[in-house]
């Protein structure tokens, strides 16, 4: 990879580490979430929902913004966090948060598609057969929603790889910290003579995303195939 | 089992309501598709909440408005087989099978999982996957599941419908076999009246989200051939044959029954029609049929222009179906004694 800058390198490794944590941090949640607006008559679900779904259409950078707003040192997240030395923006926590809440959307929307095409009476059998509801839950819908949970998975990551309004808001551009390739192809692009190395990593971004929606198509298959 | 429903329940402009006590082994609930039978099932099992009134299992309370009593379905020990069967597809056989004993109580276990899997024949297919099973494997496996949970009360919902005629009376004697040899109550729902005859005692009717009366299935077979035009099966159950020139001799009562079909099992269930039935005043000279049956006329029922006689042949009972002429012409009345003819390829073999 003589074409590439070892500062790349650190971008590569870097948009990895904030995708696959945003990614497994956000997994629980969306099953959870999933799991109360598929089984659960809860009041208010269409406002749960649409609350989740706001940042598939809110412009990134309007997503970015309200983050700050809550996490910066005055905000509301964020004075309480300063108490406990916490920070947030800028940093690589704040990264994983931008890209969290931006792929977070499409994470439920597969995991809830897969749940409710699990047919019910499997449950209903698990119950008769001694299964509380979270026995049941655990044993039967989770798994057999396994596939979904992967292809949202694969989606939300892919998704968090190509972060850029969120997160250059929240986390700024700071090489080796928070800097991820869309942020230094930026970079490249707004830096005279940089094109060249902008593109070799504009390459690297096509052929990974390439990979991550291979990964996926090959899931949605096989839950076609089921 | 003692079993004390008392339930309402309405879903959209359908109303359902049961009241019954029933006592006995081997139920049946028999009635048209969209009468409610499966309603009733879920109400039983707790998959549904009934909108007022109780149920009580034996000692047990499982549902009861009043005093806000609602098992959960795990709780009930009520067990299932689903018409689909419902095997869970991303778990082989074996899985399968022991995912009810593995939650099931200690205490509870009574059943040997080994003694099960020798009943209904399950070795074979322990690990292969559930979406390779044939229909009837399906069933067996599913029925294999149901009862190592140990259940007070097991309900069978249309388990054999979807299945084709002969595999049908391939899975009732493992059904049979297990009932009988595990000592499980039964609930069978159907709308087929041979099922009903071959797998319950006694039978409750549901029509129109309403639980009629119970009878016996036997009474409900007689029922069901006056109100249609239906013919009425004579169901005999005979054993182990032995060679008669190139047919069966068979031991029925204290007659012996000639028939064409060879029966392998030490118990076979044949199915004769009431119609195939002739009657003679005396015994006739000589005659194509091999069965010539002395018998006395038991009851005369007649509908239209069918009449159904209950012959007694010894300690055994046919029914055969005439026609009012015949019955005027031969005499025939109550205590009347007859010769009933029957050819011996008339018997066919359903178990």
């Amino acid at each position: 990879m003589a074409f590439l800058q070892p500062s790349d390198l650190d971008a590569i490794l870097l948009s990895f580490k904030v995708a696959c944590s945003a990614t497994l941090l956000a997994t629980p949640l969306g099953i959870g979430i999933s799991y109360l607006l598929v089984h659960t008559k809860i009041p208010g679900k269409t406002l749960i929902e649409g609350i989740i779904n706001l940042p598939l259409v809110l412009p990134p950078v309007v997503v970015g913004y309200l983050l700050l707003l809550l996490f910066g040192r005055k905000g509301f997240i964020g004075s309480w966090l300063s108490h406990l030395d916490i920070q947030i923006i800028f940093t690589l926590t704040g990264a994983i948060i931008a890209s969290a809440v931006v792929g977070f959307p499409l994470l439920v929307r597969s995991i809830r598609l897969g749940m409710e095409s699990v047919d019910s009476s499997y449950r209903e059998a698990a119950r008769t057969l001694g299964a509380s509801g979270w026995d049941a839950f655990f044993t039967i819908t989770l798994p057999l929603s396994g596939r979904a949970v992967f292809a949202g998975m694969t989606l939300m990551f892919a998704r968090s790889l190509g972060e850029f309004g969120a997160t250059i808001i929240l986390a700024g551009n700071i090489p080796g910290v928070t800097q991820t390739i869309p942020l230094a192809i930026y970079e490249y692009t707004s830096t005279p003579g940089g094109d060249k190395m902008a593109l070799s990593l504009c390459l690297v971004s096509i052929l990974l995303s390439f990979l991550v929606l291979l990964a996926n198509s090959l899931a949605n298959k096989s839950i076609k195939r089921k | 089992m003692q079993l004390d429903i008392h339930v309402e329940k309405r879903q959209g402009e359908f109303d359902f309501q049961a009241n019954f006590h029933l006592d006995g082994n081997r139920i049946g609930l028999f009635g048209p598709s969209g009468s409610g039978k499966s309603t009733l099932m879920h109400l039983l099992a707790g998959l549904r909440k009934p909108d007022s009134g109780s149920i009580c299992l034996n000692d047990t309370v499982l549902f009861d408005s009043a005093s806000k009593v609602n098992l959960p379905p795990d709780k009930r020990r009520v067990g299932v087989v689903f018409q689909h069967s419902h095997l869970f597809p991303h778990m082989s056989v074996r899985k399968n099978l022991f995912y009810g004993l593995k939650r099931t109580p200690e205490r509870e276990r009574q059943i040997d999982a080994d003694a099960i899997i020798e009943v209904l024949n399950l070795e074979p297919l322990l690990d292969r996957g559930v979406n390779l099973l044939s229909g009837g494997e399906r069933q067996r496996v599913a029925l294999g599941r149901t009862v190592l949970t140990c259940p007070r009360l097991i309900l069978m919902d249309e388990p054999l419908t979807g299945l084709d005629e002969d595999l049908k009376f391939q899975i009732i004697p493992y059904l049979t076999r297990v009932f009988s040899q595990f000592n499980i109550p039964l609930v069978f729902i159907s709308h087929s009246l041979v099922e009903m005859r071959l797998m319950t005692e006694q039978v409750l009717l549901v029509e129109e989200g309403c639980v009629e009366k119970s009878m016996t299935s036997e009474a409900l077979a007689q029922k069901i051939w006056g109100a249609s035009r239906q013919g009425y099966a004579n169901l005999i159950t005979l054993g182990r044959p032995r060679a008669h020139g190139d047919l069966w001799a068979y031991t029925w009562g204290e007659q012996e029954l000639i028939l064409t079909e060879c029966g392998e099992n030490e118990e076979n269930v044949f199915e004769l029609d009431a119609r195939e039935i002739l009657l003679f005043k005396r015994h006739p000279e000589a005659t194509s049929a091999r069965n010539l049956l002395p018998c006395t006329v038991r009851k005369m029922f007649t509908v239209g222009n069918r009449v159904r006689l209950e012959l007694g042949s010894g300690s055994e009972t046919l029914i055969a179906q005439i026609v009012p002429e015949s019955v005027r012409e031969l005499e025939i009345e109550e205590g009347r004694e007859v010769v009933a003819v029957i050819k011996a390829s008339a018997f066919s073999r359903l178990l």
